[in-house]
């Protein structure tokens, strides 16, 4: 997958354009009696193809532009966004943005970022690696990716296809402390998703990649293969009786734990009081073979940023270490709200990140011995305050370290502070297509609730 | 010209220097290649929101959005682009990618524009002018200090308000042009208690299609303040939830997102045409208790789910789904309906002008029974009573959905006893419905809140339907 000789529309000469317009806006917004502003504009364009049973089912032409403007006059503030940029519209958005400031109540914590806290300095992530591929070229993979899924069981008799992402898209933050930067970043992906069917009853399951650089991405065999695979094993899947029992989340489920855990440590959770981790700050609440942490500066990476949502400047930090918190999530008003400086975590965290243990995916079953894996989580059921947790799972009951059967219709609950606690080990299975990096977790019991 | 279709030309096209016949010209570049379907669709919106928290209106924000979509079907195939500029040059570019899905050879003649008259569900008004920016910061100022006086244990509030004004300008390849004008509004208070160093909190709301004078009207809002402390404080009191499978007892009202979950998304369209549902080619068939019927209904007067159109410029309708027990049919949209032979049920929706429509609910309701709801639960000698409920989700191919309670209590010889923690309930969509032993005769629609997700699109949907009891629903608590 060559990634060269392509039109970009993201270019030195693009930066430049949305940079001026952001200094405009700051103009303007001075203009029309701001004290300070902030602008954040973004444009890009891509293409997206689905492809199934064997014909391209769709073709999408995507090209999207966003402005986004926050003003404050003294310590009240308004925003505006639109998919607008001409001057015109420019000016209405700040007059709507200003009369809303006008209008809010002045809040002490308010404001733009303490200055010497804005990045200063922008090395190069390699985020940009735009994608030379044309719509017959995407359609054809998409097809054989497709293919590969759909003869590679017989027990898979439909699908609901494969499909081909690609998407390149410059963004510009500019404040009036003097601050205006921009960098275009890329996105490609590719997915499949099949169905199998067996006694009448049906499975579906999916696999996907996602890489800044096309040629980083599995080979499209392999991701139809693998949704093969996976679909075709849920196959049979049943219930099965309330019970206590070894939980392990699967590296692609296994994130979203630790994103609770994310939720329960940020700002606005923290000064609203609506998080079970309430001065958690210093506080053992992993096990101590736990370490989490950020790497915002990785080449490539998918959760990369050298500032954040408000031009911090990020750095390599420890959340967690030896399962002790080292440090909550904060933007700079919630920091401020907190009496804390901000974490460079306004808009997430970035590619964070579980220290990956010692075992891989069988290492942990067999850690395990007896439990439920869980490859499918569905539902809300995550109460941030109390750090009740309820959802609803699918997965496979484990014997001796090895899989028995296909599992569904039952839900796993506790508290995230007891599951937390105890947690038996991380594996080295880290999934690294999205901005929280894990191995498979495994919890030593939770409630399983089924038949 | 209908009313409507004037606004939004003058609203949408005239600021952009277009008019009917350019829109005409474009659709009759679509439609140079063999295209089955074809539509233009224009949307405007603006919409703002104002957050109140810790006693203070901290921030607003206003949202000005614009754009055409274009798209080209040819059978089962679609190309579709979309941009955020309204010019000629730019529109024309994009119906040439768009109608390169179809093969090369005219799909024959443009037909003649003619102008669809739909009913009036809701004014056609501008929400956000609907109150001054004082009356709005008075508003969300009274309710919090209202709600602070509920009771002492409440520490945080945080309101929100929500307006929307949107119109809609849809040509299709018929020559069917139709447009509307769609206000709503949204309102929502939370809440945190504490209580000898326990906290918990609890959230209402409410909306409709109209002006924020709804909220003043039957003192709405302060009804979701009330209810919100109501609810926070009941959690204070919860004790774990049972788990394991009994007999569930839903209460009215907004816990019929259980029909949206286990079954209104598996009657789909395009699911069904594709075969992926647990319900596919099931019409006729027994899929629920004869004490069943669930209907779809977007023609509802001004609620949050209704459309007097659908985004292709179908006139919405009541769609029966299930009739006493008995699978009637599938909610679609235009192309699902064609290429099943049925015909469209006015379900086609997109987010906006940069997503592809396709089949999605509006309001989705269980009809009344004949039980009284105090003889159900009287009838249940273990169980559990849900009245709350903070949503849900569905695996269609499985037929595996969850709803999770907020709200719920055990009952016990009949009787509603303790409160208890919130629960993830999980079941079968294909056999839930089988297991309804009473209806009661209470039903009741949600307050104008629920909002859908599928595939990445959002829409504001409704839900409804009357207390219910569910002999055999899966409980996720940790109380084995």
């Amino acid at each position: 997958m060559p990634d060269s000789n392509i039109t970009s529309v993201c270019n030195e000469h693009e930066t430049e354009r949305l940079r001026n317009i952001a200094a405009d806006i700051l103009l303007e917004a001075k203009k029309q009696g701001a004290g300070q502003a902030e602008a954040a504009i973004s444009v890009g364009q891509g293409l997206s193809v689905n492809a199934r049973l064997g014909d391209v089912e769709t073709i999408e032409h995507h090209r999207d532009q966003g402005i986004g403007i926050t003003v404050y006059k003294g310590q009240q503030k308004g925003s505006a966004s639109s998919t607008k940029l001409d001057a015109s519209s420019i000016k209405e958005m700040v007059s709507a943005a200003c009369a809303i400031a006008q209008y809010a109540e002045a809040d002490p914590f308010s404001g733009l970022p303490d200055k010497e806290q804005l990045a200063t300095h922008f090395p190069d992530l390699s985020l940009h690696h735009p994608w030379a591929v044309s719509t017959e070229e995407a359609i054809e993979m998409a097809i054989a990716c497709e293919n590969a899924a759909r003869f590679y069981d017989k027990n898979i008799t439909n699908s609901e296809g494969a499909s081909i992402q690609t998407f390149e898209g410059t963004r510009v933050l500019a404040n009036s402390l003097g601050f205006n930067h921009g960098y275009p970043a890329s996105r490609h992906s590719m997915s499949c998703s099949v169905i199998g069917e067996h006694n009448g009853s049906m499975q579906r399951d999916y696999w996907y990649t996602t890489a800044r650089k096309a040629s980083d991405m599995e080979d499209p065999i392999a991701v139809g293969e693998k949704a093969s695979e996976r679909t075709v094993r849920r196959l049979g899947a049943k219930s099965i009786s309330t019970r206590k029992c070894s939980v392990m989340f699967a590296a692609e489920v296994s994130g979203g734990l630790i994103g609770h855990f994310i939720s329960a440590i940020r700002g606005g959770n923290l000064y609203r009081k609506s998080s079970f981790l309430l001065d958690s700050l210093g506080q053992q609440i992993f096990p101590s073979f736990i370490d989490i942490y950020e790497q915002p500066l990785l080449p490539q990476a998918m959760g990369s940023a050298a500032y954040d949502s408000e031009g911090v400047a990020t750095s390599a930090t420890n959340i967690v270490t030896e399962g002790v918190v080292q440090g909550y999530v904060l933007s700079s008003y919630s920091a401020r709200k907190l009496g804390l400086k901000s974490t460079a975590n306004a808009g997430g965290v970035h590619n964070l990140t579980v220290k990956p243990g010692s075992l891989d995916f069988k290492g942990m079953l067999k850690e395990m011995h007896t439990g439920l894996l869980v490859t499918e989580l569905i539902g809300q059921g995550v109460n941030t305050m109390t750090g009740d947790y309820s959802r609803g799972a699918a997965g496979y009951w484990v014997e001796n370290g090895e899989i028995q059967f296909p599992v569904e219709e039952v839900t796993i609950a506790g508290n995230l502070k007891e599951i937390y606690q105890s947690i038996i080990a991380v594996g080295n299975d880290v999934d690294l297509r999205g901005n929280t990096r894990t191995g498979s977790i495994l919890i030593k019991q939770m409630t399983l609730a089924g038949t | 010209m209908s009313d409507l279709i004037q606004q939004a030309e003058s609203l949408i096209l005239k600021p952009a220097g277009l008019s009917i016949n350019d829109i005409d010209q474009v659709m009759g570049h679509l439609l140079s290649n063999q295209i089955d379907q074809a539509d233009i669709y224009f949307q405007s919106s603006r919409s703002e929101s104002w957050v109140l928290e810790d006693g203070i209106v901290k921030d607003g924000n206003y949202n000005i959005e614009q754009g055409v979509g274009l798209r080209a079907v040819s059978g089962e195939k679609t190309g579709f682009a979309y941009s955020e500029d309204l010019t000629m040059p730019n529109m024309l570019e994009a119906a040439n990618s768009v109608k390169s899905i179809a093969s090369l050879g005219s799909s024959g003649i443009l037909k003649p524009t003619s102008f669809n008259k739909v009913p009036v569900l809701y004014a056609a008004i501008d929400p956000l002018n609907s109150m001054s920016r004082e009356e709005k910061i008075a508003l969300l100022k009274r309710i919090d200090q209202q709600t602070r006086e509920i009771d002492s244990r409440v520490e945080q509030v945080v309101i929100s308000l929500v307006g929307v004004y949107e119109v809609v300008l849809v040509a299709a390849e018929d020559g069917h042009l139709s447009a509307d004008i769609r206000p709503l509004v949204r309102m929502n208070v939370s809440v945190i208690v504490e209580d000898n160093g326990r906290r918990e909190q609890g959230g209402s709301g409410g909306g409709a299609r109209q002006g924020y004078e709804y909220f003043i009207e039957d003192d709405r809002a302060m009804s979701y303040a009330r209810e919100a402390v109501r609810l926070a404080l009941v959690n204070l009191e919860a004790v774990d939830a049972p788990a394991g499978t009994m007999t569930v007892v839903l209460g009215p009202g907004w816990p019929g997102i259980l029909l949206h979950e286990a079954i209104g998304h598996g009657l789909e369209g395009d699911f069904n045409r594709k075969g992926s549902s647990a319900f596919s080619g099931r019409i006729g068939e027994k899929v629920a208790s004869p004490l069943c019927t669930v209907v779809d209904d977007g023609t509802l007067d001004g609620r949050r789910g209704s459309l007097s159109v659908d985004d292709e410029g179908t006139k919405t309708q009541c769609t029966t789904l299930i009739e006493n027990g008995i699978l009637k049919g599938y909610m679609h949209d235009k192309m699902n309906a064609r290429l099943m032979g049925h015909a469209a049920t006015g379900n086609g929706r997109r987010e906006s002008y940069a997503h592809l429509p396709m089949p999605r609910m509006t309001n989705t309701y269980m009809l009344a029974g004949k039980s009284d709801p105090d003889d159900i639960l009287s009838s249940v000698k273990n169980g559990l009573y849900a009245v709350n409920f903070a949503g849900g989700q569905v695996d269609i191919t499985s037929g595996k959905f969850v709803f999770s309670a907020s709200e719920a209590y055990l009952i016990e010889n009949g009787k509603i006893t303790s409160p208890v923690k919130g629960a993830t309930l999980i079941g079968n969509g294909p056999d839930v419905l089988t297991k309804v032993s009473m209806v009661g005769n209470d039903l009741k629609l949600d307050q104008g809140v629920g909002t859908c997700g599928k595939e990445g699109q959002s829409v504001p949907v409704g839900v409804g339907q009357p207390t219910l009891k569910i002999d055999g629903l899966t409980v996720g608590g940790t109380h084995a």
